[in-house]
């Protein structure tokens, strides 16, 4: 049958792609709506905000036209709903404003009038920061996706807050530069929202922190006030560094509208390598080897258990390259020159395995099948989704422990549930711990809260590593931070949002 | 236990987005990566599991190209090919080298090899030609089965299920033979470590295509390439009836 040839392959191997938040695209096994975020949460009362009412929605109206104000509810459920399917609100207004000019107009018209918003962007987030918990307006980003300029030189990137993360890495591309951050959310969540939580993501291990790749942010205040601080300078110490203000503040201080990032040269050369090894002990040694035999070009380490990887076989049919193994290692080299990495690389993999601390693995260089290889760990957090219901932790631990969690609350939760598993950034020991039932259960929820946290606590790790606070947690940060540090956090907020109207019952406690 | 050869071809990886260029000569392959024709692949894997059956004795990878075109034999040789034979083709000869000539290259190696299958698969993803094959089987008078979705092996004959328009048609063909492998035919193995290692001391003959007699001249010319026509954008219709006027317009109804 003649046809053309890769668009057969495209059908039977699909390629990796963002997660939509569309309900209507994602085919997933049961498309029930979790409970109103009110209903399961009764002891969170709405603040003393104002209600929509008609007066308002003309206002919008007039502002951005019919078509870019929605107001019907079968319209404005998908942003009232998290990707985790956790919570859920019920705001029957989403604004989608196209420049900065709006933003400032209906912040300044909000705040007037006492309305809540929640600030949204590709609404990919995992702690509930990103959908209303009542009724909210939301003020969806996703019209601003513009990029302003690419500087090729300085490989200085200045854009919208809501372009697309794969976006920007494959308009980059043209010009030689890639982002400095990677993530599985990467086809749908925008760049003004990684900034606003700080997003780590797979290749936090060569890049480094956006608090370090961020030069300059333009943000709207709470009262509707620009601040442009977008100098796109790698040096400019002139005051104040208020930008960070923005970078990991969750939306509560201000509403990202445009960045200004530093991308780093696409490498010339990119190789994977999957590896099974036996125990989580190989691993902390092939992690140590590895940074000294691969050095400089080692871009990413990431370890992922059977029952992750079980999720992703199982549900999503991905296939994965070697047979089953206790703990895999993924790991990525990106340099300039091909046959020097891959010198080093064979190298460190004859060793690892001579030696027996590596069982098995494959290695490769070929785009189609490091898609397919990244998939078996990008696509965990989506085939979790399929068991049912999913407890999701994001939390950072010494090395040595980085896996204990996994342990202790599988002894606590015994067969009570359908997996308890972790999988994660290894190489900056953050550990994305996950249990997953079939349906919520407040009494699973209890014996893993405040659990967790408090193991974590006691060996002075983070309860949050990249995900951030949102809903889900802002009771829980003392585990992490000093009162002084929260009173002071507290203080900025009400400086900068005093009535309170972005992003409430979110990030503070 | 058949010998058999496989043909194995370096493409531009099928993930990545190919670009035209801008004198419209072709398009862009400097610094693009390459990896095998999946189709290779999956004949590939269809030998190797012959052999794990010890039904084939010894598997043949052959690849036409440059000298990168080592590293796709490589990859087979990782897959559990026994050993390479790299056919040098370089420079302009190599960007006018089409199936006529392919086919006559494995058909003088099949000869000189003394094999009794030769798989490859059924077209490749750069010039979608789905050739090679056929001409092969009649430039060796073999028996052809293309588009294979299933292999059986007996003893001097195979059964091969063919994946035609009307369905699935089978058929039976004595030894020796050409096969093309189709999609559905396996799903390739990963090269796995030990493999890699392996395939790096596995032989690798190089020759041209003078030593097997064989005249690559060019027999056409690339007059241009481009790009596909851009997809016009849709139109929203207010109602049925401006649907049906538009389609009257069109000339459709």
């Amino acid at each position: 049958m003649l046809s053309r040839g890769v668009k057969q392959l495209g059908r039977l191997r699909p390629c990796s792609q963002g997660i939509l938040p569309s309900f209507a695209c994602r085919g997933f096994a049961s498309p029930t709506l979790p409970e109103l975020t009110k209903d399961r949460y009764p002891h969170v009362k709405r603040g003393e905000f104002a209600k929509l009412d008609q007066n308002h929605l003309k206002f919008f109206r007039d502002l951005l036209g019919e078509n870019r104000v929605l107001n019907d509810p079968s319209d404005c459920e998908i942003y009232n709903v998290d990707w985790n399917r956790n919570v859920r609100g019920y705001s029957d207004c989403v604004l989608k404003p196209k420049t900065t000019q709006e933003v400032s107009q209906i912040l300044s018209f909000c705040n007037e009038h006492r309305l809540a918003v929640s600030p949204q962007g590709g609404n990919t987030g995992l702690v509930g920061g990103s959908v209303p918990v009542f009724d909210e307006i939301v003020l969806s980003l996703s019209l601003m996706n513009n990029i302003i300029s690419v500087d090729d030189t300085s490989g200085i990137l200045v854009c919208e807050g809501g372009c697309v993360l794969e976006y920007l890495d494959e308009q980059l591309a043209n010009h030689g530069l890639m982002m400095p951050l990677d993530l599985g959310a990467k086809g749908s969540c925008q760049i003004g929202g990684n900034v606003s939580t700080n997003a780590g993501g797979l290749r936090l291990l060569r890049y480094g922190n956006l608090q370090g790749n961020v030069l300059g942010i333009e943000a709207v205040k709470a009262n509707g006030e620009i601040l442009d601080c977008l100098s796109a300078l790698k040096k400019d110490n002139t005051g104040f560094h208020l930008k960070h203000l923005f970078i990991g503040s969750e939306g509560a201080l201000g509403v990202v509208t445009k960045v200004a990032i530093q991308c780093p040269a696409k490498p010339q050369a990119v190789n994977l390598a999957f590896l099974g090894v036996k125990s989580f002990d190989n691993i902390l040694t092939t992690f140590r080897r590895a940074k000294r035999e691969l050095g400089e070009i080692l871009s990413s380490f990431e370890m992922i258990d059977e029952q992750s990887i079980g999720a992703v076989m199982g549900h999503l049919k991905v296939k994965s390259p070697i047979d089953n193994h206790p703990f895999y290692v993924l790991f990525e080299t990106q340099g300039s020159n091909d046959a020097h990495d891959q010198e080093k690389i064979h190298r460190f993999l004859e060793n690892i395995m001579g030696d027996g601390t590596v069982l098995d693995g494959t290695v490769t260089n070929e785009p189609s099948k490091m898609r397919a290889i990244w998939d078996l760990r990008e696509r965990i957090a989506e085939a979790f989704l399929h068991d049912g219901y999913v407890f999701k932790y994001d939390i950072t631990l010494p090395l040595e422990k980085f896996y204990s969690i996994v342990d202790v609350m599988r002894e606590r939760l015994g067969s009570d549930v359908l997996r308890c598993c972790g999988y994660g950034h290894i190489g900056d020991g953050n550990i994305h711990f996950t249990v997953t039932t079939k349906e919520f259960s407040k009494d699973i929820l209890k014996r893993i809260e405040p659990f967790v946290y408090e193991f974590t606590s006691e060996l002075k790790g983070s309860i949050s590593a990249e995900h951030g606070i949102g809903f889900r947690k802002p009771q829980y940060i003392h585990y992490s931070k000093s009162d002084a540090a929260i009173h002071l956090m507290k203080e900025l907020k009400k400086l900068m949002d005093p009535k309170g109207i972005l992003n409430p019952y979110k990030v503070l406690p | 236990m058949a010998r058999v050869l496989v043909g194995v071809k370096r493409v531009i990886d099928y993930a990545v987005k190919i670009r035209v260029k801008p004198d419209k000569s072709g398009v862009v392959t400097d610094g693009v990566k390459h990896s095998m024709n999946p189709f290779d692949e999956i004949a590939i894997e269809e030998a190797v599991r012959l052999k794990e059956k010890k039904l084939a004795s010894e598997i043949i990878a052959v690849s036409c190209g440059p000298t990168q075109s080592q590293e796709v034999i490589r990859t087979a040789l990782a897959m559990g090919a026994d050993k390479g034979i790299h056919v040098e083709v370089s420079g302009k000869d190599y960007e006018t080298l089409q199936p006529i000539h392919v086919s006559k290259i494995l058909a003088k190696i099949a000869q000189n090899e003394k094999v009794d299958m030769v798989i490859v698969g059924k077209q490749a993803i750069d010039d979608d030609s789905n050739q090679t094959a056929q001409m092969t089987a009649a430039v060796l008078d073999w028996p052809q089965a293309t588009f294979a979705s299933k292999v059986e092996k007996g003893d001097k004959e195979i059964t091969v299920t063919r994946e035609v328009d009307g369905g699935l048609e089978t058929i039976k063909c004595k030894l020796p033979v050409v096969i093309s492998a189709d999609l559905r035919l396996n799903e390739p193995r990963y090269a796995t470590l030990p493999n890699i290692m392996k395939a790096k001391k596995k032989p690798i003959a190089k020759v041209t295509p003078k030593d097997l007699g064989v005249d690559v001249s060019p027999r056409i010319t690339v007059v241009s390439v481009e790009d596909p026509p851009v997809r016009e954008p849709g139109v929203i219709l207010p109602d049925v009836d401006a649907l049906v006027a538009k389609l009257k317009e069109g000339g459709h109804v």
